[in-house]
């Protein structure tokens, strides 16, 4: 087992894949990292040598910026648009979408889980 | 789409020529303007800009952080005050 930045334990995978594991880390820069290190794109993490790991988590500790630093980050912009009152920081506020989706139906994942409006009761004659 | 940079960023003309006769008088007195796509540029810091939202002019106090955002984000055109709560 692997362990780079920190807590991530990604193994029997390809390098590639395997650094996605980490936050902030996705395919295209997974790749850039491995050719970087000139390494086979191929290899798995197991069989990779303390070398090749060293050099790997050289260059992520280096250049990205990731994990809990990139979290405090991307938190620290929503929380300065929220702070300047700007109209995303508003939509950031009551947890609707920020990029102007519609809002009619779905944006759930804003939304969070439905909540139902009781029906209200028909006048029974 | 992000606008070309050969334009360079939009300032309303008026609403800059403004600013500039305040600054050279020195006084802070609100600026009325309808101009909501106009950039915020470093020169307005300061100021108190109000931004007309379709009904009236919202006064907008520009500080440091707002500066690259337009005028309209802060002057906003709707109302939404949520549904109702649950008792």
């Amino acid at each position: 087992m692997a362990r780079i930045a920190g807590v991530d334990i990604p193994d029997k995978k390809r390098g590639e894949i395997a650094l996605t594991y980490i936050y902030g880390i996705g395919r295209s820069t997974g790749k850039k990292i491995i050719q970087k290190a000139g390494m086979s794109l191929d290899k798995k993490v197991f069989e990779w040598n303390d070398d090749e790991t060293a050099k790997i988590r050289k260059i992520i500790s280096d250049e990205l910026t990731i994990e809990g630093e990139l979290r405090s980050e991307v938190q620290m912009n929503i929380k300065r648009l929220m702070d300047i009152g700007s109209y995303r920081g508003i939509r950031h506020r009551i947890g609707l979408p920020v990029r102007g989706q519609k809002t009619k139906n779905n944006s759930r994942t804003r939304k969070g889980k439905k909540k139902t409006v009781a029906n209200k009761k028909k006048a029974v004659k | 789409m992000s606008r070309s940079l050969s334009k360079g960023p939009f300032i309303d003309y008026k609403l800059e020529r403004k600013i500039n006769k305040l600054i050279e008088s020195g006084k802070k007195t609100v600026v009325k303007t309808w101009a909501r796509s106009s950039i915020i540029t470093p020169d307005f810091v300061g100021f108190t800009i109000a931004v007309h939202n379709g009904n009236k002019f919202i006064p907008v106090y520009v500080s440091e952080n707002m500066v690259g955002h337009k005028l309209g984000e802060f002057s906003p055109t709707r109302t939404y005050r949520g549904h109702q709560k649950k008792k």
